[in-house]
Parts: C-alpha cells; structure tokens; sequence
C-alpha cells in the first residue's frame, strides 16, 4: 500500500501503473476467481443433471421411486429447465457463500462453529423487512429509487447483525475462551433459540405478526419479468442478489487479503499467542471478525428475503445449515473454499429443486435431504473439504 | 541504567510450579544470557516478561512500568520484542506480511525505514519477501523470525533458542546477527541450550535449574566456573 504523500510523487504514469495493478489484484483477480467458481458449479452440475436425466429418462430400473410418468421424456425436460435451473442455483448458492463466510471466519480464528450464526442470518432478514415497513409508512417505499430501498435494506441489516454478532460473542463465548470446546458450542445453540424465540416474541408484541411477508410486490422493478432467452426468465431481483454478493465477496477479499486489520485477523488464526507478541490485540480482531461476519450474514438475510420474500422468525435455521455444509464443502477456515461451497451447494439443490417434481413418488420435499447428503459424505471422504489443507493436529 | 527487572516472580501452570522466585536485572545495551537445562524454567522467565505466561507472586518492572497485568499486545508495544522458541512464524501468509505483522505497532511512515534495516541484516529473507512463510527452510524461518521481532524496534528483544535446530554454520551466523545487534546498542534477552556459544557473546549470564537461579555473573566468569563447565559445556 502506497500512502498519501507518496501518491503526490508520483508521475501519471506510475498513478496508473499503481491503480491498475491494484484493480487487478484486489477487483479483476477476486471477480475471476468467482466467474471460474460459478463456471466450475455449473458445468459440473450441469452434467451431473445431463447424466441424471439420462439415465432415469426412460428405465426406472425397477425402483418405484424412481418411476417418472411415461409422458415425460426427463432428458429433454433436463436440458430444457438447465438454464433456469443455473440461473436459479448461483443466486442461492451465492446467498449461501456470504453466509457461509460468516461460519468459516469464526472457525478460522477461534476453531468454534458459531452454531447462532444462523440466527443471525434470520435478524438480517427480519431487519430488512422492518426497513421496507417503515418506508412504505413514510410513503417513501415506492417514491425512493428502487436500489436505494434495497442499499437502505442492507445497510441496516449489516449494521445491527454485526452489532448483534459482537454483542453474542462478548456475552455468550469470550467468557468462555479456554474452557473445552463443546460448552461454546452449547452455548451457541443457546444463543441461537434465544434469538429466534426473541425475534419472534417481538414481533408477535411489535406488530403482532408471525410472518413477514416481504413488499417487493410493490416495487414493479423488482417484480417485473426479463426475458433472457426463450423460456428463460427472471427478475431484476436475481441480479441484484448476484451483484450485491460479488461485491460483498470482492470486499471482504480485499479487506482480509490486503488491509492491516484483515492481515492482523489471518494472523491471530494461525497463531494466537504470537500474533500477540506482535502487538496485535487478539480481542480486537475477534471482535472484528464476528462483526465482519455478523455484518455479512446480515446482508444474506436481505437477500433471501428478496428471493424468497416469506421470512418468519424460523427461517434461520436450514439455510444456516446448508451454509455451514458450503463452508465444510469448501474446507471450514477457508475464505476462498466457502465461496465455491456455497456456489456448488446452491447449483445442486436447484438442480435437485428441479428434478424432483418429476418424480411423483419423491416430490420437490426431499431436496433438502441431498445438501445434508453432501455434508456426510464430505465429512466421510474428504474432511478438511475441497480447498482445505491440512486437518489441524492440535484440536 | 536498568531497563528490566524481575523482583521474586514466581509463575505456575496449573499446579506445576515452573519459576520459583526468579529475580534478575538487564541493564541498557547489554547483552544477558540465561542458561540450563531442558524445563529449567527459561522459556517460561521469557513468557512470563511478555504476558504469555502471568506471575501469580513477584513484581516484572520494565523502565517504570509494572508488566504483571498487561497484555502481551500491550507489552510488546512498549517496546519489548519477543522472537519465540519455535520461531512461530504464520505458515499461512507471506514473509512480507509476516513482516509486516511484526511491524503491526510500527506507524506507516516509519514502516519503510524498518523494513529496510531489517531486510539489510537479512538479505536472505529479502529474496524471499513473496513466498509463504511456512515454504522458507529452518534457518530462514529463524532469521524471519528475528527480523520479524526487530521491525518494532524493541526497547529490549528476547531471544528464545535462536539456535535450536539450526545446522552449525547458520548457528554462526546467527550469533554472528546478535553480535552484530550487540554493537549496535540493543538490549538483549538471550535463552539458550548451547551455552558455549551463548557465553561468548553476552555480558552477563543467569544460570536456571529448576526453576530457580542458581548463579548469576559475568560471562567470562561463568565460562570459567566449575559448575558450568561440568554441567553445560560438557567439560571435564
């Protein structure tokens, strides 16, 4: 990083080398990084739903399960719904990466699953929702350009979930530091009831709802259809989840990769004790991390809250989850592993959300169970995920 | 002028008593040694100066401030720099940045300087700077791991075994780096096995056995004792 007073010194020539190398390395490598990722996603679901179609398309193998209506020709109804079902898959696979952040930074830095996390997600959701109510009781829901509702939304969200985070942390596991590894994580699980049932009893007394529907049918720009392509739709919802995940991840890699604090907090998770002799106050970053994560986990709330706009105080729990099996998918610590496991996880279960309508015996409410099937078989066959390294010997 | 003191520390893991009333003194610019045994207690005296370690009896004064309660963050920003046994460098991010954390106090514009002293007694490491630090050879490691202590620009540095498992001729050289710091004005803390080479370069040397000091005095005179010659330079 170059300061100030060196900037002044420099000749137009040297700005533009310096800025150049610095969008290369901190915006076009990151946004790189993500394309390869929802590249390798997709093709790889994309061929595993080729591969799935075609070998069930017409012999069940004798499995009634698997028995599709004779009608149905599966191949072709596979390559038809593939681009719906890419478009559909890194949407969500992209709001499971910025949760999945939130997990894996908190496992880097303190190896403890911040089981509340989840919930945290859910606040962020809820948030959203109370800015868009309280805008639409200003009047301004529909006057206010439709992106600044959405901005106003997020930034909300990010701000009270990482003031959530560091709250839940100082209460809830700094006074546990040191003690054995399950009581945090008990008293993560606490954490996590006591904020849905919270949510929950305050909005019950608060509005006296349970759920809470998001108003995005009021703003025409995020209900109103695009057509991509033949048979292929969607709305400008899809394209403000991606774009404000990309840059969310964008930020966060350069916050991590190339500030003091975001070197510092890498530090403290490779080694705590020198990390201090360095001068570095292991708290402060702690506590920058569950914000950084909370904040971020905020943010995804709004935007599932967007996709699906029916948010409850329960709907923290299942995302959560399968954003933690993104997070253990990639290898659990791993930024960069989080990013392609939540992508990998989003295309599969589109795929899966796709499929299994076709199959009259199964229906679409079996598509969670796959996710969890990845969590097994990643714990069985490859733990430390498909970017991890090495399985920490000191646990 | 006496820059540390450590008054009857005693410190404890646990119910295992590791320093039984340690008092020593390291005065502006010398260069001291402590030296013993394999659970002697001399890496515990070093944690216990930074805060890794808490004292539960015994006062650890460094200029006029009492160190017993600070954080080992806070101590190492009043200038004490502690390169650890182990060298414990961050596998995970480069030797610039490794570098860079060892400077984390350091204010930006006095960064650059910093760094190009240190790369000057290190200019192994400098052609290193992209590599991860976990990827350098042990004796890179060590060296990182000093120039690394240095970049803050302790008041004092604590050396924790900057010899250990290094081949002969990178233990020369770092002694020779320590020598080199010595003449410069450093104040230095150095715990060491090899005693030989340790009495060579320092003013004044504590012996440890058990947690307690058994002898204190010049390194000259140590070199020449009875007890240390038997015991740690394994002469007869």
């Amino acid at each position: 990083m170059t300061a100030i007073s060196d900037l002044a010194k420099l000749t137009p020539r040297d700005l533009f080398n310096n800025v150049g190398d610095w969008v290369l390395q901190y915006v076009l490598k990151p946004i790189g990084q993500i394309l390869l990722f929802v590249v390798i996603a997709g093709s790889s679901i994309s061929l595993l739903a080729l591969v799935v179609g075609f070998v069930l398309q017409t012999d069940w193998h004798g499995i009634d399960i698997l028995r599709v209506p004779a009608r149905i020709n599966l191949f072709e109804q596979v390559v038809r719904q593939l681009p719906n079902m890419f478009l559909d898959g890194i949407t969500i696979g992209f709001v499971y990466a910025v949760i999945a952040l939130g997990y894996t930074m908190v496992y880097g830095v303190l190896k403890f699953i911040n089981f509340a996390h989840s919930e945290i997600f859910m606040m962020g959701a809820v948030i959203g929702y109370e800015v868009m109510v309280r805008l639409r009781d200003g009047q301004l829901l529909t006057t206010l350009p439709p992106l600044l509702v959405i901005v106003l939304m997020i930034a909300a969200a990010m701000v009270i979930c990482g003031g959530v985070a560091v709250i839940v942390e100082r209460v809830a596991y700094k006074p546990l530091r040191g003690a054995p590894r399950l009581v945090p994580l008990i008293s993560a699980i606490g954490v996590s009831f006591f904020l849905t049932d919270f949510v929950r009893g305050f909005q019950a007394l608060n509005r006296n709802i349970f759920n809470m529907p998001y108003l995005t049918d009021q703003i025409p720009f995020l209900t109103q259809r695009i057509v991509l392509a033949e048979g292929l739709s969607t709305t400008n919802t899809t394209f403000i989840i991606i774009l404000s995940a990309v840059i969310m991840l964008v930020g966060l890699n350069y916050f991590v990769n190339a500030t003091k604090i975001g070197k510092g907090i890498r530090a403290v998770s490779q080694d705590q004790a020198t990390a201090s002799l360095m001068g570095i106050n292991v708290n402060l970053m702690i506590t920058i991390t569950f914000m950084v994560g909370g904040a971020l986990g905020g943010a995804a709330g709004v935007l599932y809250g967007l996709k699906t706009t029916n948010v409850t105080p329960y709907i923290g729990f299942i995302p959560g989850l399968k954003a933690f099996t993104a997070a253990v998918l990639g290898g659990i610590g791993n930024i960069t592993g989080a990013m392609l496991g939540g992508l990998l996880l989003g295309m599969l279960e589109a795929f899966f959300s796709a499929l299994l309508p076709y199959f009259p015996a199964l229906g679409l409410g079996y598509s969670d169970i796959f996710a969890f099937a990845v969590l097994i078989l990643v714990l069985l066959f490859r733990p430390t995920g498909l970017l991890g390294k090495k399985v920490d010997e000191k646990v | 002028m006496t820059l540390l003191k450590l008054e009857n520390v005693h410190t404890y893991y646990g119910h295992i008593h590791a320093l039984k009333g340690i008092s020593l003194e390291v005065n502006q610019g010398e260069v001291v040694t402590l030296i013993g045994a394999n659970g002697a207690g001399k890496s515990t005296t070093l944690r216990t100066i930074s805060g890794l370690a808490r004292p539960r009896i015994g006062k650890i004064v460094f200029e006029d401030m009492l160190l017993n309660n600070l954080p080992p963050h806070k101590i190492t920003r009043l200038g004490v720099g502690h390169v650890p046994e182990g060298r414990r460098i961050f596998p995970e991010l480069t030797v610039r940045e490794n570098l860079e954390m060892g400077g984390f106090s350091v204010p930006r514009h006095q960064m650059q300087e910093r760094m190009e002293y240190v790369l000057t007694l290190f200019p192994r490491i400098k052609e290193r700077l992209n590599q991860l630090g976990g990827t350098l050879s042990g004796g890179e490691q060590q060296m990182l791991a000093m120039a690394r202590g240095l970049l803050l620009n302790p008041r004092i540095l604590l050396l924790d075994e900057p010899s250990m498992g290094l081949a002969p001729v990178l233990v020369d050289q770092i002694f020779e780096i320590i020598q080199q710091l010595h003449a410069q004005g450093t104040t230095i803390l150095l715990v060491e096995q090899n005693a030989r080479m340790a009495l060579q370069v320092a003013d004044r040397g504590y012996v440890l056995q058990s947690g307690q000091i058994v002898l204190a005095d010049d390194a000259k005179t140590l070199q020449n004792s009875e007890v240390v010659r038997k015991a740690y330079l394994g002469e007869e």
